[in-house]
This record gives C-alpha cells, sequence and structure tokens, in this order.
C-alpha cells in the first residue's frame, strides 16, 4: 500500500499508531471509563463522533486560519470548537438517551480535555492532509480508540474475577494491562510498509 | 464567579500537598498523557515538566485574578481559553530557544492545553483562592509534576538506553533494555511506580497498626 493511499492512513491511525497505545492520546477516559464493557463501548463511539466533527471543523479552519496568516491563533480556535463540539454530542445524547447519559456522567464533558481529540487536529495540520485525508484519519483514530478502550473494558472484566494482589488493585495493574495491549500492538508495526 | 474567597493563611500545606499528598501523577492520575508520551530521556521530561509548570502558574495567577469576573456558565470555556494562550506562548518560546527540545516534543508542547491537571488545577483551587496562595499551591503541583515526570524519565533512559542525562552510567557491556524506550515501557514503569507507592502506604499502614497493637501490649505488660 502506498504511504499516502485513505486505505493505509486509516490503518496507520487505527492500529499501527493507534492514538491510545502507541501515541498515548487519550489515557484519562481509558483508564477512567474502562470499568464495563457497555460503558466503554459508548464512550469510545462518543469520542469518535467527536473526533470526527472536530477533524472536519478544524480542517476548514486551518485553511481560513493559513489564509489570513494567524497560526498563532490555531490552538485556540482548534479548542474552542472541539469545545462545541464537545458540547453539541452531549445535547445530542441527553435527547435521544438519557440512561446513557448518566451512566457516563462526568466523562462526557471531560472529553473536551481528551488529548486524542486535539491530537487528531493537531497531527492532520502537521502532516497537511487533505480533507479527504484527514476524514480517514480522523475516522481511523476514532476506531482505534473504540478498539483500545473496549480491549482494555473486556481484560478489566475479567480481572474482577481473578486474585490481584491488595496494592496492585486500581490504577496499577490497569496500567499493567494497558502496558501489554501495546506491547501486543507494536507487533503491527511491519504492516502496510 | 461569585467564589467565596477563603482566608485560610497559607501553610506550608499548600505548597507540599501538590509533591506528596496529592500528587498529580502518582496519586491523582491527572495528565497522564505528557507524563507516559515524553519521558522516554531525562532532558525531555525536564523540559515538559517546566513548560508545564511555566503554563499552570500563569494560567493559574490569571485565573485567580479574574475569578470574580468570569461568569459562572461559560467557565470552562475561559479556562480553556486562558490556557491555550500561555501555551501557545509556551509552544512559540520553546520553539525560539531550543529546535531540538522543540522537535523531541513535537505536538506534545500543544497537547498541554488538554493537560486535566491545568484545567483541574483552575476549577479546584485558582478560581476560589487569592493568587498569593494559588501561586503557592501551583508552584508545588507544577514541582510535583515535575519530579512525577523526572522518576518515570530517569527509569527508562537509565534502562532503555544505559545513559542518565545523555552520560553512559553502566559501561560498555550493558545491553540496552530498549522496550522501556517505546510505549509500552512507559505504561510498565508508570504501573511499577504505582505499586511501589501503594506498597510503601499499604506497609505504613501495617506499621501504624502494629504500633497501637504493640504499645497496648507495652502498657499492659
Amino acid at each position: 500500500m502506498h504511504a499516502d493511499s485513505l486505505g493505509f492512513i486509516f490503518l496507520n491511525a487505527a492500529i499501527i499508531n493507534n492514538f491510545v497505545l502507541a501515541l498515548f492520546l487519550g489515557i484519562c477516559p481509558l483508564l477512567g471509563v474502562s470499568g464495563k464493557l457497555n460503558t466503554a463501548f459508548s464512550m469510545g463511539v462518543a469520542t469518535a463522533l467527536v473526533m470526527l466533527i472536530s477533524s472536519i471543523s478544524a480542517w476548514l479552519i486551518n485553511e481560513v486560519i493559513t489564509h489570513f496568516d494567524l497560526e498563532f491563533l490555531r490552538l485556540i480556535a482548534y479548542i474552542a470548537v472541539i469545545a462545541s463540539a464537545v458540547q453539541l454530542v452531549e445535547m445530542t445524547i441527553k435527547k435521544y438517551s438519557p440512561p446513557l447519559y448518566r451512566a457516563l456522567g462526568i466523562f462526557l464533558p471531560l472529553i473536551t480535555t481528551n488529548c486524542a481529540i486535539l491530537g487528531v487536529a493537531l497531527f492532520q495540520t502537521n502532516y497537511e492532509y487533505s480533507f479527504v485525508q484527514s476524514l480517514f484519519y480522523s475516522l481511523g483514530a476514532g476506531a482505534g480508540f473504540i478498539l483500545a478502550i473496549v480491549l482494555m473494558a473486556g481484560l478489566r472484566e475479567k480481572l474482577e474475577l481473578a486474585d490481584v494482589p491488595s496494592i496492585a488493585r486500581g490504577a496499577a495493574m490497569s496500567l499493567m494491562l494497558a502496558g501489554i495491549l501495546s506491547l501486543a500492538f507494536m507487533g503491527f508495526a511491519g504492516l502496510g510498509g | 464567579m461569585a467564589a467565596k474567597t477563603d482566608n485560610n493563611p497559607i501553610t506550608m500545606d499548600t505548597f507540599l500537598s501538590g509533591i506528596w499528598k496529592e500528587n498529580p501523577v502518582f496519586v491523582m492520575l491527572l495528565g497522564m498523557c505528557p507524563v507516559l508520551a515524553v519521558t522516554n530521556s531525562v532532558a525531555n521530561a525536564l523540559a515538559m515538566g517546566l513548560a508545564t509548570t511555566f503554563v499552570l502558574l500563569c494560567s493559574n495567577a490569571l485565573i485567580s485574578l479574574l475569578r470574580h469576573h468570569i461568569p459562572k456558565e461559560v467557565r470552562i470555556a475561559a479556562y480553556i481559553v486562558i490556557i491555550a494562550t500561555f501555551v501557545t506562548v509556551v509552544d512559540y518560546l520553546i520553539h525560539a530557544i531550543s529546535l531540538e527540545v522543540y522537535n523531541a516534543l513535537g505536538a506534545f508542547i500543544q497537547l498541554i492545553v488538554v493537560n486535566c491537571m491545568i484545567l483541574g488545577r483552575a476549577e479546584a483551587f485558582a478560581s476560589r483562592h487569592r493568587l498569593s496562595s494559588t501561586l503557592i499551591n501551583g508552584l508545588g503541583m507544577g514541582v510535583g509534576f515535575t519530579i512525577a515526570l523526572l522518576c518515570l524519565g530517569s527509569v527508562r533512559e537509565l534502562l532503555g538506553a544505559g545513559t542518565l542525562l545523555g552520560f553512559p552510567i553502566f559501561g560498555e557491556a550493558f545491553e540496552p533494555w530498549v522496550i522501556m524506550l517505546l510505549p509500552p515501557g512507559g505504561f510498565f514503569v508508570l504501573g511499577a511506580w504505582l505499586l511501589l507507592f501503594a506498597w510503601v502506604k499499604e506497609r505504613q499502614i501495617k506499621r501504624s497498626a502494629a504500633a497501637s497493637v504493640g504499645e497496648a501490649a507495652v502498657n499492659a505488660r
């Protein structure tokens, strides 16, 4: 596959350079919301949705900003867009699925401070992706995030039953798990070459 | 925001809580992304720690000064914009001072904006305390964050490259443990530090329990 092809961009963001396990973006929700499989999946979908919206808006904003030579405003503009996108998704979820809204709780507004979303916007700018390429990049990143958080939640649900030493319960165990997952994902490094 | 400003005197605890009791990384688990991503060498960890501390101090100072003027409904947005402004300053500053550091840290300088620790401090402390105690608390948090980054950075550089700040430590025969520099190493080392702290804490609790039992035994004798 060619390095600029859409398929490669998608796979690269989703698996080879997985946003969570290889680039360390979005660790907070990974540790915070991965207790239950259902919640983790909904969280992943909500995040992927915000990613898509903010990636599209960020691309448009970047066009305007570079046109007027206002690069120093880029960061502020991006974060404002992301905050609004989160608000939008929050209102949508509240209207169509109140139980889900309650289950996600505080972590829903905290999507704003999820590094993965700002990360997508910044990386697509750095790589100078075209509109379609950014679209595939953000879709890949979203898919990668869902994959990581669901894998993590599945493992943690199994671990509930395991006899873990008391000092290793909680964050330490989750980090070790994430390390092992990340080790597994390194196996994809040569993919697509 | 109609904040209730407390007039508590500034104690040593205002500063120290950020370093030990409420250490942002090891205790509160905030701002994990840069902690894991840029700690593959001591130099990077130090640069990241200093940059974050600078943003934390400046943004919290401004938020503390403006705390009576920011409407409650839009406070988060206002905080984020203030933080983003200072991050832009830091971004250009590092670019001007050292291109090498700038390239090593990459997008993670700009990602300081979404470091939950800074927003958390703004919401939990700066918005309801006066400038002086905000500055001291922020400095403590920043130092605590930097120390945590250095803890990770030194272990990962030592094991992964056999060097410390670029100087070889183990001599020629050392076979670098490269995995420590790669992403999994970050997770493992942070997990190991958390294990260590949990172990120390549990031992303290056991000790104090044993001590009280022992005292009772001595008194009975």
